[in-house]
Formats: C-alpha cells, sequence, structure tokens
C-alpha cells in the first residue's frame, strides 16, 4: 500500500500541484523562476497559434469520429454474421492496433507521397488526378485524420461486435413478426442497443484527438501553414524549442480542461438523442 | 440482406486495405531504391542491403535492448505493484480505503498534457534524465491496472480467503501463491497492455532522453526517418520501420486472441 501512496505522491500529486505553481511562472529550467501572475494566460488568450491548434484538433475529431463509427459499424456488421474466416478478417483489421504509431506514420508518409507515393499512382492508373494529400493546408488534417482511423477502426470493430452479440435475437424476432423492415429494425434496435459503445468511442476518440501527437510530429512537422499542429505538438514545442515552461504548463492545464468539458458535452448530447 | 458473396467480397477488399501497407513495407525494405515506389509485391533483386544500411547507421539494436529493458521492468512492476494495491482495496480493512479507491479513480481522469511536462521537470529536478529510472518510473504503477485487479479479486470466493488465512497463511502469501495462479486472464491482460503502451510509447522518451545509446526503439526511429539520417532513402526508412514493428507483430501472431479479448474487456485504446 505505502508504496503506491509514495508513487502516487511523486508522480500524480506533486506534478498536479506544480503544474499549478508554473503557471504563474515564466522559467526556463535553468534560470530561477519568475513570478508573473496571469501573463501566462493573458498571452495564451491572445496566442494566435493556441487557437489554431485548438482548431485543427475541432477538424481532426470533425473528420476522424464520423468516419471512425461508420467504418467500424460497417465491417462489425459485415463480420456479424456465418461468414467465412471470420477470425482471420478480424485479427488483420486488428493489426495496426497493435503496432507503433511511429510504424504507421512512416508507411503512410509514403503511401501519401504527392509525386511517386502508392495512393497518387493508384489515383493516376485509373484516371483520377493526384491529391495534395500532405502538402496543402486544407488536405493535410484530414489526410492524417483518415490515417488515425485506420490505425484504431480495429479496435471499435471488435467492440461493436461485442455489442452487437449482446442484443437478443428475440427483439429482431418479434420485430419481424411485426413487419417491421430491416431498415427499420437496423434504425430502432441496433443502433439504440449500440449507444453506449458508440459513447465510449466518441470519448476515446475525443482524448486520442487532443493526445495527436507523433503523427503531425514526423508527418508534417505541423505544416503546412500551421495546419496540422496539434495541441500536443504544440506543448512539446512551447517546452523543448522555446524553454517557455510556464507557458508549456499552461497549455497542458487548458487542454485538459477543455478535454474534460468536451467529453461531457459529448456524452450529455449523445445520450439525449438516444431517449 | 446482402448476400453472403458481396460480404465476402466486401470483407476482402478491407483486408487489402489493412494487409497491403504492411506487406509493401515488407518488401519495400528488401527492394532496391529505384523500384520501391512501384505498387508490385514481387522483386528480382531482393536483398538485405537496406537492413544493413540500418544497421550501419543507426545503435538500433541497442535501442531494441533498450526498449525491451524499459518494457519488461515496468510490465513486470505494473503487475506487482497492480495487484498488491488492488488486493488491499479489494479484501483488506484499513483506514482510508474508500477515499484512497475515489482517488485512484480520480487519477484515471486527470488528462496526462497537465502532469507531463511537471513530471518532465521532476525527472530533470532529481538528476534522472538520460537514464533508465526516468523511463521506466513514472509508469510504474498505473491507476487502470489496479482497477482491473480490484475488479477481478472482488469476484473470488471469499470463503477461499478465509480457509487460507485460517491455515494461518499471511496476505502475501495468500496473493502470490494461491490468487496468482487463478489470476492468470487478468494477469495477461495487464500485462500485455502495459508492455504494448509502454514498448509503443515515444513523446515521453523524447522529453527525458538526448543520448543516443539511451533511446528506445521507437524514438530512435522516428529521428533516424525525421532527423535526415536516412537520407530521405526510402529502403532504409522502411527497413527501420519493419524492425520496430517485428516484435510486436510477432506477439500478436502467437496471442492474437489476448491483446483483442484484453482490449476488448478494458475498452481502452493502446
Amino acid at each position: 500500500m505505502s508504496p503506491y501512496i509514495i508513487f502516487f505522491l511523486l508522480f500524480v500529486a506533486y506534478p498536479l500541484i506544480f503544474s499549478f505553481i508554473l503557471m504563474f511562472h515564466r522559467w526556463n529550467i535553468v534560470t530561477p523562476m519568475q513570478w508573473i501572475g496571469l501573463k501566462n494566460f493573458e498571452h495564451l488568450f491572445s496566442d494566435p497559434q493556441f487557437f489554431r491548434a485548438l482548431w485543427n484538433t475541432f477538424v481532426f475529431l470533425f473528420i476522424h469520429i464520423p468516419l471512425q463509427i461508420v467504418v467500424a459499424l460497417a465491417f462489425s456488421l459485415l463480420l456479424h454474421s456465418k461468414i467465412r474466416a471470420r477470425g482471420f478478417f478480424r485479427a488483420l483489421y486488428f493489426l495496426p492496433v497493435v503496432v507503433s504509431g511511429v510504424v504507421v506514420t512512416i508507411l503512410w508518409q509514403n503511401l501519401y507521397s504527392y509525386d511517386n507515393g502508392v495512393l497518387n499512382t493508384l489515383f493516376t492508373k485509373i484516371g483520377f488526378s493526384r491529391v495534395p494529400w500532405l502538402i496543402d493546408s486544407m488536405f493535410a488534417m484530414p489526410s492524417i485524420a483518415i490515417m488515425a482511423t485506420w490505425k484504431n477502426v480495429g479496435i471499435y470493430i471488435v467492440l461493436f461486435l461485442v455489442g452487437l452479440q449482446n442484443i437478443s435475437k428475440e427483439l429482431y424476432e418479434s420485430a419481424s413478426m411485426d413487419g417491421a423492415s430491416e431498415a427499420r429494425q437496423f434504425l430502432n434496435i441496433t443502433l439504440p442497443m449500440l449507444n453506449p459503445i458508440i459513447v465510449l468511442i466518441v470519448a476515446l476518440s475525443t482524448i486520442g484527438g487532443f493526445s495527436l501527437f507523433i503523427e503531425p510530429y514526423v508527418l508534417t512537422g505541423g505544416g503546412p501553414m500551421q495546419s496540422t499542429i496539434s495541441g500536443m505538438l504544440y506543448i512539446y514545442n512551447q517546452a523543448f524549442y522555446f524553454g517557455h515552461m510556464g507557458y508549456a504548463a499552461t497549455l497542458g492545464f487548458v487542454f485538459a480542461v477543455i478535454i474534460l468539458i468536451v467529453v461531457l458535452i459529448q456524452r450529455k448530447v449523445i445520450e439525449s438523442e438516444a431517449v | 440482406m446482402i448476400k453472403s458473396s458481396v460480404k465476402l467480397f466486401l470483407l476482402l477488399v478491407g483486408a487489402a486495405i489493412f494487409a497491403y501497407p504492411f506487406m509493401w513495407m515488407l518488401v519495400g525494405s528488401i527492394k532496391p531504391e529505384t523500384e520501391i515506389t512501384n505498387l508490385s509485391l514481387m522483386t528480382s533483386n531482393a536483398s538485405l542491403h537496406n537492413y544493413e544500411q540500418v544497421l550501419t547507421k543507426i545503435p538500433i539494436e541497442r535501442a531494441f535492448f533498450n526498449s525491451v529493458i524499459v518494457s519488461l521492468a515496468t510490465t513486470l512492476s505494473v503487475v506487482f505493484f497492480g495487484s498488491m494495491v488492488g488486493y488491499a482495496l479489494a479484501r483488506l480493512h484499513f483506514l482510508g480505503k474508500n477515499i484512497l479507491y475515489v482517488i485512484i479513480l480520480f487519477t484515471m481522469m486527470i488528462p496526462f498534457q497537465i502532469t507531463l511536462i511537471p513530471q518532465y521537470i521532476l525527472m530533470v529536478k532529481l538528476g534522472l534524465t538520460d537514464s533508465y529510472p526516468s523511463l521506466i518510473m513514472p509508469t510504474m504503477m498505473s491507476a487502470f491496472s489496479i482497477v482491473i485487479f480490484r475488479q477481478f479479486f472482488m469476484s473470488l470466493p471469499q470463503a477461499f480467503i478465509d480457509a487460507a488465512r485460517m491455515d494461518g497463511c499471511s496476505e502475501v502469501r495468500i496473493l502470490f501463491s494461491l490468487i496468482y495462479p487463478l489470476s492468470r486472464p487478468t494477469i495477461i491482460t495487464v500485462a500485455l497492455l502495459t508492455f504494448m503502451a509502454s514498448w509503443n510509447e515515444v513523446l515521453w522518451p523524447l522529453m527525458v532522453i538526448r543520448e543516443r545509446s539511451l533511446m528506445t526503439m521507437p524514438q530512435l526511429v522516428t529521428l533516424f526517418v525525421i532527423g535526415g539520417e536516412a537520407e530521405s532513402q526510402l529502403g532504409l526508412q522502411l527497413a527501420a520501420a519493419t524492425l520496430l514493428a517485428l516484435p510486436v507483430v510477432l506477439a500478436y501472431l502467437f496471442f492474437q486472441r489476448y491483446f483483442i479479448e484484453s482490449m476488448v474487456h478494458t475498452g481502452v485504446k493502446g
């Protein structure tokens, strides 16, 4: 028991308290800390880069979350039937989940390459024009959102499958006796029953979106034109390129508060829709 | 109702979307540079040249060793402490037990963004940057593993533990020789998830490790790819990525069922 208390004090309580102290200081680790009151917060609310990072995160979530749910639901419905090699497909779709984000990012960097990436080569072969996946500020963040969906969707396919298995068959039987079409059954039985899983997916994807780091760090370095600067990347840059420890801590605190608020709002909205 | 032949076709398209990039990576890593950008998965000029280059340019075998040490130490520690604290919370009576449990649940809800910078500063102050402890210590215990263990231990019959206590077993003995053999699935779940998260972690090593010989594998590969050492040679990047992916993919092949079940049980993101 007591080792946990020591651990808790050192790695949870102390950083929490220290982050509150840091927020009111200017500090580059080397020279002594300097008390600056609320200056960090003043700076934050007039910092276009902060709002850019926040905006980018919302762009990411706006594409990533619906895409993730639709793709995961589609594949789980396909797999939720007597089909050959079910286990094989499930295992394969899950593979990107276990592999390091670094590997996935290196892979997609080359798939997305403008001149000779796999995707553009394929597109030109079937008569489409090249897409500026990572080099256009309109496309870069959506491209990262697509990549993140590819990486994570396996978890959600499996979660949906569990959800589908838990829906009682009798519900469908009595519905079809009443003459409800399959589409109706899907809307009135399947979707509402899967609602708790959708809530979970939305929350996990949101937290993931705010933690986005290695993908833009490797793929784009935050560019083009700062269109892929994520919250975490901005915190990292402030702390380690500029040595603004106080400001980085302030950013971390504000992002953490935003995450909690967004997750709470999402939960309220989805749960009220369900009733 | 969609016909099952259509379903199978759609599933196969999906399989291609998930499998092709990995196969392309594997084949690309043994192709000569000029052939990589074509889409074919065939080559007549396969060689291990790219791997030789990676091995001479960066100390990747050393990074592999570092990653193994760090991930193993983290995993053992999380299982050991997680089960002990989980057992205490589930089966022992002591003052402040409920408060402690609430605190543990609370720590699970704190977004890591808030503690990241202070944790880094703590490492600087303790003089631990550029050392194994800086990589292991902050993740030595996890609230998440405590909660999972507690849940499992609560489900064990109390009579079983009482009998052992009557026979004069100490609590530590009860935990390690009686309960551990029963907890295999839980231990495997916690161990796999912890190992995977630790193996794949890259942000924290980038913060606390500057010394090349102490870098973890994903960190070294990241810096290799973006730092210009790969000299924009695609083959080298793919070879390094393949080496990084290999251990986890091999583990996945063997423990596939456990991986998927663990993730489902805990609904956690990897």
